[in-house]
């Protein structure tokens, strides 16, 4: 080889007939590297080249039934093992439904890969240098020549012979092409880096502006510009721009019915229990008077305070005039208030206020409790060792 | 155009081939004739699979002509006499269908007045479904398509002495009026003999479900024979590689087409899990039935799918032959499958009888015996057609 940087010798022809005849001597003379560049493609020309079929077939196959296997696989993980959910009473693992997907997946992946093979593999990108590329006879077999190219790596390569070869074949300009020097067209450079951040700059910022500020449209705003209450908010909805509405007069509450002798200082009559001191009855009294009764009157009802004076302490309920109170008085006490102690009515319901009435007077039991009161307890203790 | 342009010499089928038609043919017709004298309604249901048989290759091979005349293709052309001599048994259904119709008792349900009367769903489609209205659709398609043979092979096999181009145009224009009449006539065969069998059942893509079989057993028909007739010197010495590539692509294609019909119509049904619908498929999931519907899953799409996939698989006249038979096998058991469990249910029900096998065997004769009267009479491919040669000349890349 006389010349190291060579990389190939060129020849242009005028009519496909020539070209396939060329292929088919430059093939027969037993060069293998060697590639036909014409401005449409020809039939027969594989067969004249003598090529074999191409590869990319396997890596479509490979491809696509890699995505059947992985779609089924994703699938039976994500709809059986990792998140079942019943959809249209079928099994969790229910192969019909899955088939579309399946299908969709295998031809998604076969064409992606398809398409990657091609140029990954069999175009050598993302190289983006040739050194055919700026050529005259690139420019020529775009046009209405038809090019045969010899490339140096063959292992029959010798300049003299191919041009006299080709010259027999009947083209009249045959070129030797060298190869360009190293590098030509880098990716990675300076000035290539600094465009794409202004591109980038100027693409998001353009961007920006026009979504935002020149053509900014709402997608779905149904919901959002519809008449409707807003905490806090005039509302446009009634006359008096009030959002809240009151009650119809004479709505009483649940739990919530109202007391005839309210506003009696001393009530001539009061109301009985009507709650039985259940377990139940009790549990919800004790709830009840250590939330709204024991900061003033103690946890258990001696009227030790625990506002530290905040407010002046009220007197024990264990007091043998508060003994002799009726349950109806006790609950007229908590509905009323006495004193300085304000009405609790907005506070508890009907049946937290007797609740609470039992609870005291479990208190004052409690809190005067007979030696015979033990019997009860030892009885219980032996039923429950029993 | 001499026959050295061609390629082809033409030479006479061996009389072995005869024979043999006429042997198939005969046991058929005898064993067949018995059958319906000792079990009648068995042997009509028999009778049925393998007449839709004969009626999907016929029509389908008919259509084969239409598709490549409307198409302009010419890979095809060599082949199309073949298709013409397959589809030859068109004309003769409207006689073989006479024994079908002499037991519509014992097939069609609905052709009984006093069960459709009791019955609002068969009242309400006894406009169509009913005995003469179903006679006259019998008449009238069958005619039609016997009609349609006519006129594509009269031009077809005048070209041969006129070489005139103007008949290819003819049959152009026939084939563009018969595609969309044969979409409808198929539709209307396909609901007529197959799905009325049970007649509470309806299913949209039935017609197309028959179409995508009946043209991958005619193209397989067709397969076959090329290659048995190329291989022994009967056909044209230039048929290429290519030829036998397109012939497997296309079987190839309607390979997954049949796979993808089938499974549209089972999954739509699958889904919506209406009484009215499923219990069609839940008959073939029962009483033995199931492994029938695994094997035609199986037969029909998964094996000749892996096996035709290659490119190799597709140009191998050996591997090609094998799939040949193998298609037109599953087609059959496609059609016994879509039958015979309507006659399970009706309290006849077992799966094999001899009559399964006999009737099928008759077919297979007639079909020999209708191509080889033809391929006495005519040149084995369309020696004056104008697009011959660049189909002999037909190269891929």
């Amino acid at each position: 080889m006389d010349n190291k940087n060579l990389y190939g010798v060129t020849a242009l022809f005028d009519t496909p007939n020539e070209i396939i005849h060329a292929a088919k001597e430059v093939s027969k003379a037993g060069y293998k590297n060697f590639d036909v560049n014409t401005p449409y493609p020809i039939h027969g020309m594989d067969r004249s080249m003598g090529l074999k079929r191409s590869k990319v077939g396997f890596v479509t196959t490979f491809l696509g039934f890699s995505g059947t296997a992985f779609i089924l696989l994703f699938m039976f993980w994500t709809m059986s093992i990792d998140y079942p959910n019943v959809i249209g009473g079928k099994p969790f693992f229910s192969l019909p439904g899955f088939i579309p997907i399946t299908f969709e997946t295998t031809v998604l992946l076969g064409g992606i890969a398809t398409v990657i093979g091609l140029l990954a593999l069999f175009a050598n990108l993302p190289s983006n240098n040739h050194p055919l590329h700026d050529t005259d006879y690139m420019k020529a077999v775009s046009g209405d020549k038809y090019g045969i190219v010899i490339e140096a790596s063959d292992p029959n390569f010798n300049e003299r012979e191919i041009i006299s070869l080709l010259n027999k074949l009947g083209s009249k300009k045959i070129h030797s092409i060298n190869n360009p020097e190293k590098e030509v067209f880098p990716v990675i450079q300076t000035r290539f880096i600094v465009f794409l951040i202004v591109v980038a700059f100027i693409v998001s910022a353009t961007t920006y502006v026009t979504l935002n500020k020149i053509i900014y449209i709402e997608p779905f705003n149904w919901m959002m510009e519809q008449d409707k209450l807003i905490p806090q908010e005039k509302s446009a909805v009634f006359t008096d721009n009030f959002g809240m509405r009151l009650p119809v007069e004479g709505t009483v509450a649940r739990g919530h019915l109202p007391y005839p002798f309210k506003g009696q200082l001393n009530p001539a009559e009061t109301l009985p229990n009507p709650l039985l001191p259940t377990k139940g009855v009790l549990e919800l009294g004790k709830k009840k008077f250590l939330t709204y009764c024991s900061p003033c009157h103690g946890n258990y009802a001696d009227g030790d305070s625990r506002l530290r004076g905040q407010f002046p302490n009220p007197p024990t309920l264990h007091s043998q005039r508060a003994r002799d109170f009726s349950d109806g008085m006790i609950y007229h006490i908590i509905v009323n208030g006495q004193n300085v102690m304000p009405s609790y009515e907005s506070q508890t319901t009907v049946e937290d206020r007797w609740a609470i009435v039992h609870y005291i007077r479990a208190l004052h039991r409690a809190k005067n409790a007979k030696l015979t009161d033990l019997d009860e307890v030892k009885k219980e203790s032996q039923l429950n060792v029993e | 155009m001499s026959n050295n342009e061609t390629g082809y010499i033409r030479k006479e089928l061996p009389g072995s081939v005869v024979k043999l038609g006429i042997v198939l043919f005969s046991i058929g017709l005898i064993l067949g004739i018995i059958g319906f004298l000792i079990e009648p309604v068995r042997a009509s249901f028999s009778y049925l699979v393998a007449f839709m048989f004969l009626l999907s290759i016929g029509i389908g091979s008919l259509f084969l002509i239409a598709l490549e005349y409307i198409t302009g293709a010419e890979w095809s052309t060599p082949f199309r006499r073949l298709s013409e001599f397959l589809a030859s048994s068109v004309p003769w259904l409207i006689i073989f269908a006479i024994p079908l119709i002499l037991s519509m008792h014992s097939l069609f349900h609905w052709s009984h007045t006093e069960v459709v009367n009791e019955d609002a769903v068969l009242k309400g489609k006894s406009p169509y479904l009913n005995t003469s209205f179903f006679i006259i659709r019998v008449i009238v398609i069958f005619g039609i398509w016997s009609l349609f043979y006519y006129f594509f092979t009269k031009n077809s096999l005048k070209q041969d002495t006129t070489r005139d181009q103007k008949l290819t145009k003819k049959n152009i224009v026939l084939s563009g009026i018969f595609i969309p009449v044969f979409a409808i006539t198929i539709t209307m065969a396909a609901v007529d003999w197959l799905m009325s069998l049970e007649p509470h059942w309806f299913s949209t893509i039935f017609g197309v479900y028959f179409f995508s079989g009946s043209v991958w057993a005619s193209l397989a028909a067709l397969t076959l024979i090329v290659i048995l007739l190329n291989e022994r010197g009967y056909l044209s010495s230039r048929l290429n590689k290519d030829h036998y590539y397109s012939l497997g692509t296309l079987l190839f294609a309607f390979t997954c087409f049949w796979g993808y019909i089938a499974f549209s119509q089972y999954m739509l049904i699958w889904y919506a899990n209406l009484p009215e619908e499923n219990f069609w498929f839940l008959n073939r999931w029962t009483g033995g039935w199931e492994y029938f519907s695994i094997l035609l899953i199986l037969m029909h799409f998964i094996i000749p799918f892996g096996a035709l996939l290659s490119y190799p698989a597709k140009t191998n006249p050996k591997r090609l032959k094998f799939m040949s038979v193998w298609i037109l096998l599953s087609h059959y058991l496609d059609l016994y499958w879509l039958v015979m469990p309507n006659l399970s249910i009706s309290g006849h029900g077992y799966l094999f009888s001899w009559l399964d096998f006999v009737f099928p065997i008759g077919i297979v004769g007639l079909l020999i015996l209708v191509f080889n009267i033809k391929a006495k009479k005519y040149n084995l491919i369309p020696v004056g057609d104008p697009k011959l040669q660049r189909g002999l000349d037909f190269t891929l890349h």
